[in-house]
């Protein structure tokens, strides 16, 4: 008999999380490696004795009966009727305690089952981690809103507190004196000036950390004039509009994810026409940690390739930030998606994002994995922002007349390349810039709608695993360039600055 | 019956939390409402059934009786034979579990009793705050929380 116990503490309520497990068959809805779940004989959600039917997004199928349940104790369990993962006499409890101390909620998930001889070990890991401890990271990002906690005290809303217009408000910027490695952002106060014409004043709640941030601070991209902070993307408040600004009021949440740069600062001042409000489905943390990636992924997806179903996708980095989004995304509308990744710790992650094949590094090379994969034709589209490392096995693993889209180039620049050979395979390629897809307000307002539908609808899955204070952003920078994160890093400005 | 619930989380693994209060002598090296304490008749301080006298930092003194102890369950039940609190039948249990997400600990300190009715609220406000999450604070700023 195996034995897996794991626990978490949610920063929520008791009662809000309870209300999301106690659906027997809600799990389809906020466990990422659940595709489709439904009640036999049209039993109810919480009535003991449901079988619940479900895929799981590797494909197996399983049929769960709900043993007993109890609002009182906050607690259910069940067991596995049958399974095509080999899990035998399986019966699991996930019960909640309430942690007085801070209003939270300790929660365990534990269980009990046999495997076949040898299987101990990886299906146990499978059952902790692909199951328990992913469901733990769905329900925190679910229920939990640091967004709101981590909101100031509303000296906006106040009117007494509220800055007269023509005041500028000291803010903390994390700036750079000169282009170089993650040591040279530092702590600086700056001025956030009162909002000119067409201008909000915002005060970052949550601040978005992208790769465009490493090329900025190092001078690759000359986006960012020293002295100056780098940072494209925040979540906030609205503290005062200018003249003319008509979509935001004070006191509105908002986010964007826009240049100029400046972003990793407490409070700001910019332009108000790329700044969107949010709507309430969407918090402050997830919105910063993704609508960069969203946005950009919504558009590589559906205007630079217009993905159609039955195609097949290769995606770089499929555990990242943007990668992830792509698989997700891609797999609900229909695509085959293959991942291309580095660890067997990112290719679970990408598995459990809706990859239907990871490719590691091997002896064969990616593009014969890739042909082994389908049938030797290769792929329809690539989607690929490694760079100089991948970009002739993108071309190599790309299906007669397919498209590889060049987004970025995390290894290095391609540097010049001879598009004469791009006849090989009739390849067309694309080399997008996100700024010509998102420079006006209807272009930003059509993408952000599908962005958050799709949130909303649980078809991408905004994790923001990483959360750094914003002083701490050098921190932050490293873990970025040392490739030792998943999901997405986000800044909170301190609440006293 | 009035019951009394407070839970927190400790930062230190399980085992660690539970070797600073398992020794049902030891509170007054941890809880800072207990000044001294003895265990009656010169018993090891993890039998089952021993007695506990004790003296609050407010001069009050109580004795306790240990009811059970599980090293498998990291959790203490003890009843309250004599005290300056008016409460009758009081049984109490102080109870660890892992949190396996960071080396942290669950720990649940509950009561039940019986007063005057008119004294419950104030009762259950006392025990719960002024004496459970005050040991509670006292164990996370001493396991470096």
């Amino acid at each position: 008999m195996v034995t897996v116990a794991r626990s978490t503490v949610v920063d929520a309520p008791i009662e809000s999380v309870w209300e999301v497990l106690r659906d027997f068959n809600g799990h389809d809805r906020w466990h990422p490696a659940v595709a489709r779940s439904e009640l036999e004989n049209g039993r109810r959600t919480d009535q003991v004795g449901a079988v619940r039917n479900f895929r799981l997004r590797g494909g197996e199928r399983l049929r769960e009966r709900l043993l007993s349940m109890s609002d009182r104790r906050r607690s259910f369990r069940y067991a596995i009727v049958d399974s095509e993962l080999p899990l035998m006499d399986y019966v699991a409890e996930v019960s909640l305690k309430p942690v007085t101390d801070g209003n939270r909620t300790f929660w365990s998930w534990r269980s009990r089952f046999r495997t076949p001889p040898g299987r101990e070990q990886d299906l146990s890991n499978l059952v902790a981690e692909g199951v328990y401890e992913a469901g733990f990271e769905a329900i925190r990002q679910r229920v939990e809103r640091p967004g709101n906690r981590y909101r100031e005290p509303a000296p906006a809303s106040t009117p007494a507190a509220k800055p007269a217009a023509h005041d500028a408000i000291e803010a903390k910027a994390m700036i750079i004196d000169r282009y170089g490695g993650a040591g040279e952002l530092h702590e600086a106060t700056v001025s956030a000036p009162a909002p000119g014409p067409g201008q909000v004043r915002i005060r970052h709640t949550a601040i978005g950390v992208n790769y465009i941030d490493v090329y900025c601070r190092s001078g690759y991209f000359k986006l960012l004039q020293p002295p100056g902070a780098p940072g494209m993307e925040a979540a906030g408040e609205v503290i005062d509009a200018g003249e003319g600004v008509r979509h935001l009021v004070p006191g509105a949440r908002v986010a964007y994810a826009c240049p100029p740069v400046g972003a990793y600062s407490t409070v700001r001042t910019m332009d108000a026409a790329l700044v969107v409000p949010l709507p309430d489905t969407i918090d402050d943390i997830t919105a910063a940690a993704g609508l960069l990636k969203g946005m950009t992924a919504e558009i590589l997806l559906h205007t630079v390739h217009r993905l159609k179903p039955g195609e097949t996708v290769l995606v770089f980095a499929p555990a990242g930030g943007v990668g992830r989004l792509l698989v997700q995304w891609a797999s609900h509308l229909g695509a085959t998606v293959i991942g291309a990744t580095s660890s067997e710790e990112k290719a679970r992650l990408a598995r459990g994002a809706g990859a239907a094949h990871v490719i590691l590094p091997g002896e064969e090379s990616l593009e014969a994995q890739v042909r082994a994969l389908t049938g030797g034709r290769g792929v329809d589209v690539v989607y690929d922002a490694v760079g100089r490392d991948t970009f002739a096995h993108s071309v190599a693993a790309l299906a007669p007349c397919g498209h590889l889209v060049s987004y970025g180039q995390a290894s290095g620049d391609i540097g010049s390349y001879d598009i004469g050979s791009l006849a090989a395979g009739s390849v067309t390629l694309s080399r997008p810039n996100y700024g010509h897809y998102t420079g006006t307000p209807e272009q930003v307002t059509a993408i952000t709608r599908r962005l958050f539908d799709a949130i909303d609808r649980r078809i991408v899955r905004v994790e923001a695993r990483h959360r750094y204070p914003l002083r701490e952003a050098a921190e932050a920078h490293r873990a970025l360039e040392g490739r030792r994160t998943t999901g997405s890093i986000v800044l909170i400005p301190e609440q006293d600055s | 019956m009035p019951e009394v619930y407070t839970s927190s989380i400790l930062p230190a693994p399980a085992e660690r939390v539970w070797g600073v209060i398992r020794d049902f002598n030891a509170l007054p090296d941890w809880h800072p409402n207990i000044v001294e304490s003895r265990i009656e008749g010169g018993a090891p301080s993890d039998q089952v059934g021993c007695v506990r006298a004790f003296r609050l930092a407010d001069g009050g003194f109580i004795r306790e009786r240990l009811l059970a102890l599980s090293d498998y369950d990291y959790s203490c039940t003890y009843s309250i034979l004599e005290s300056p609190m008016g409460v009758e039948d009081y049984v109490a249990t102080l109870k660890l579990t892992p949190v396996t997400d960071g080396n942290r600990t669950f720990a649940e300190w509950s009561a039940e009793f019986d007063c005057a009715s008119d004294r419950a609220a104030a009762l259950v406000e006392q025990i719960g705050q002024g004496v459970f999450q005050v040991g509670f604070d006292a164990l996370k700023k001493r396991l470096g929380g």
